[in-house]
């Protein structure tokens, strides 16, 4: 008995040192892979091109996207190229992946902010540290990062549209917009440059009406039923929303008017993927976060480098996307939208 | 099995032996709680030789910063754990503080203010929770699955998915701030402080041995003269407090209240209690293992990190290791009742019979 007592402590022990073990081991094997890997490799003398890029978070095909032609871009100028990221957007668990960075000395931190200011003081710190910061796809407060890639400004947006209505309905006829929720700034804004720009450049188009389909899936439907019943000379529909676009086509493609009626506005390419192979619609229009990627991880080249400081005016050089300057507040613009359409909807997945 | 002559022979009680016929030494070193401590230690040590970068004094003020919320959950936790239940509301709590507290201050309250009625909100929260267990009599882990939901929708119904973040540099920076040039972030201070005060509380005073003796039998306990409903009023109360202070640290730390903040909290401090040695059917911890514990999660995370390793492999080794070390304490006991034997205090099963 005593025996199995003193024998039962020894278990114990055995026991726990085994687990103790396993751990340690799993620490030091996961340690391992990296001293070959995405470490900083900030040597002395040349440049730190270990570039990394901090998404909102992990698994989301649209940054998986970006992130890739960051990696792209990377290996294109001799860098290092790491992802790193948490598996919800939150912010805090981005300011512990910020934090980790700063520790490591990367050289540029390409972030894709989950709050404009909660992640602020953290990339204030990298940046003491002598780390470059971009914002890529959202942007945070101006003070926290060096430059913003910005992927698309109103103006491209509502000409992209304009442009897209008019050349499938041949440039006459009346045409409605589904939108997302009446006080919704950023699609407002893009209404009344698209009205600005019909009214200079397409006197024979028509609006005849703009709806509103709150973001919800269902009343964007619905709304779009509503359209064609009440004009029935319609002959295009532009959704500035990507849940309206695709209720939208969902309805078209079961409806009388596909084919007859255009849609197109801005969507996803996953989403609209089946309505542009049966020929419910024809082209649609949003950026290619590739590009974004791509461009951002050469602005945070050309930060490191030193080619730029982020001040308006500078100018870098962005691989096969040629020259692009630093604008107002440190943004530089992507450019106009990218049109996705039956010839290159293939080549994307998000 | 030399060492057998050296055992007294007058100890008939194996439990009796193994508590105090041990030599101190054994007693302090074979414990859960010094094996979690063993195990920190081998982690850190680990982790300074193997992953670059993590042998650095920053290293130590950002982890410090990123545990200590939980490190300040886990002490009233391990007091509600001991007695045999749980809050799950908690993570909800530091939510909803956060949004007050930016609420508050956006209109017009000075910070301390809204930290105030912040914290009150905390032990009103924990007052609730602690009203549905003791006196309607419900069980702890369905009323706090309800405040988990109420709090949190309170929260983000209160505050939407905007974030106010219009703080004062002053309280910003205080949430973040050092001690001199230690690296070591000042919240430690108040968490020492709150530590030592459980630690007496649970472990050096009968408010503390009724905690124990509810976890072991709430009959026998009440029967003791311990007065169960009001320990476990008290302890809930003191889960929502401190679950309002984390958030008030939170919301500083990150500049931003947000109604979705800290969720998940609640798991990762169950987590980091259940693996510093307490049982979650109660009556068995230690504060200074659940300490250990937390620190342990904590390093372990950072290092990983560090090291490139994606969250979702760190909450698989998290998750593993939680797994392990509740597996390993229950295959332990069963181990060891199965060799004590079914009738171990009966007569004629002294070592001389068995031998």
């Amino acid at each position: 008995m005593l025996i199995h007592n003193r024998f039962s402590g020894k278990t114990r022990v055995g026991a726990i040192a085994a687990l103790a073990v396993s751990v340690a081991l799993l620490a030091s094997g996961c340690s391992a892979n990296t001293d070959g890997g995405t470490t900083a490799g900030g040597d002395a003398g040349s440049a730190n091109l270990a570039v990394t890029f901090l998404p909102k978070n992990l698994g989301n095909p649209y940054f998986d996207t970006s992130d890739k032609g960051g990696e792209t871009a990377v290996n294109e100028f001799g860098g290092t190229f790491a992802q790193v990221g948490p598996a919800e957007a939150s912010p805090d668990a981005q300011v512990s992946y910020i934090n980790t960075l700063t520790q490591q000395g990367v050289g540029a931190i390409v972030v894709s902010a989950n709050d404009p200011k909660a992640i602020g003081d953290a990339l204030n710190e990298a940046r003491d540290a002598g780390i470059k910061v971009v914002t890529y796809d959202s942007d945070t407060e101006a003070q926290f990062r060096d430059v913003f890639i910005n992927q698309a400004d109103s103006a491209g947006i509502a000409k992209v549209q304009v442009d897209m209505i008019a050349e499938q309905i041949g440039d006459a006829g009346e045409i409605a917009i589904l939108s997302a929720s009446a006080n919704a700034t950023n699609q407002n804004a893009w209404i009344e440059l698209m009205k600005a720009d019909l009214a200079e450049n397409h006197p024979d188009i028509t609006l005849v009406e703009t709806v509103y389909g709150d973001d919800d899936d269902q009343t964007s439907f619905d709304k779009t039923a509503a359209l064609l019943q009440t004009h029935p000379n319609l002959k295009g529909i532009v959704s500035p929303t990507t849940v309206g676009i695709a209720a939208a086509a969902r309805y078209l493609q079961t409806s009388d008017f596909k084919g007859k009626v255009a849609l197109t506005g801005l969507g996803t390419p996953n989403q609209l993927r089946d309505y542009i192979d049966d020929g419910t619609m024809t082209a649609f229009a949003l950026w290619n976060p590739a590009d974004l990627g791509y461009l951002a991880a050469f602005a945070a080249k050309a930060l490191i480098v030193g080619d730029i400081t982020g001040a308006e005016g500078d100018t870098f050089e962005a691989g096969k996307l040629g020259s692009y300057t630093v604008g107002a507040d440190s943004v530089v613009l992507l450019g106009d939208p990218y049109v996705f359409n039956k010839d290159n909807i293939a080549d994307f997945d998000f | 099995m030399s060492s057998t002559a050296t055992i007294p022979a007058q100890t008939t009680a194996p439990r009796v032996y193994r508590d105090y016929g041990r030599p101190a030494w054994r007693r302090i070193l074979f414990t859960r709680e010094s094996a979690v401590i063993g195990l920190l230690i081998l982690v850190i040590i680990g982790a300074t030789f193997g992953v670059r970068n993590f042998g650095s004094p920053i290293t130590m003020t950002y982890l410090l910063l990123d545990v200590a919320p939980i490190l300040l959950i886990a002490l009233p936790m391990t007091l509600v754990i001991i007695t045999g239940e749980i809050d799950l509301s908690v993570a909800s709590m530091v939510g909803l503080s956060s949004v007050l507290v930016g609420i508050l201050h956006q209109g017009g309250l000075p910070i301390p203010a809204a930290a105030a009625v912040a914290i009150i909100a905390g032990a009103v929260g924990g007052a609730l929770n602690g009203f549905l267990v003791t006196a309607v009599g419900l069980p702890s882990l369905a009323v706090t699955i309800g405040t988990l939901a109420l709090y949190r929708g309170l929260a983000v119904g209160l505050l939407g998915t905007t974030a106010v973040t219009d703080f004062d540099e002053f309280w910003t920076s205080l949430a973040k701030s050092k001690i001199g040039e230690t690296g070591i972030p000042s919240i430690m201070i108040p968490f020492v402080l709150l530590a030592i005060v459980f630690a007496v509380l649970l472990h050096f005073t009968p408010f503390g041995r009724g905690i124990f003796a509810i976890g072991l039998s709430p009959d026998a306990a009440t029967f003791s003269g311990v007065n169960v409903n009001r320990t476990k009023m008290i302890l809930f109360i003191l889960t929502g407090t401190l679950s309002a202070f984390a958030g008030i640290y939170y919301t500083l730390r990150f500049g931003s209240a947000r109604g979705d903040n800290a969720t998940g909290l609640e798991l990762q401090v169950i987590a980091a209690v259940l693996l510093g040695g307490v049982s979650i059917f109660g009556g068995r911890g230690a504060l200074h293992g659940v300490i250990a514990g937390v620190l342990l999660i904590g390093v372990l995370a950072s290092a990983l990190r560090l090291a490139n390793v994606t969250s979702d492999v760190i909450n698989i080794i998290t998750g593993v290791l939680l797994v392990l070390s509740v597996v390993s304490a229950s295959f332990l006991a069963w181990l060891q009742k199965k060799r004590q034997g079914p009738g171990r205090l009966k007569r004629g099963r002294t070592p001389a019979a068995k031998a």
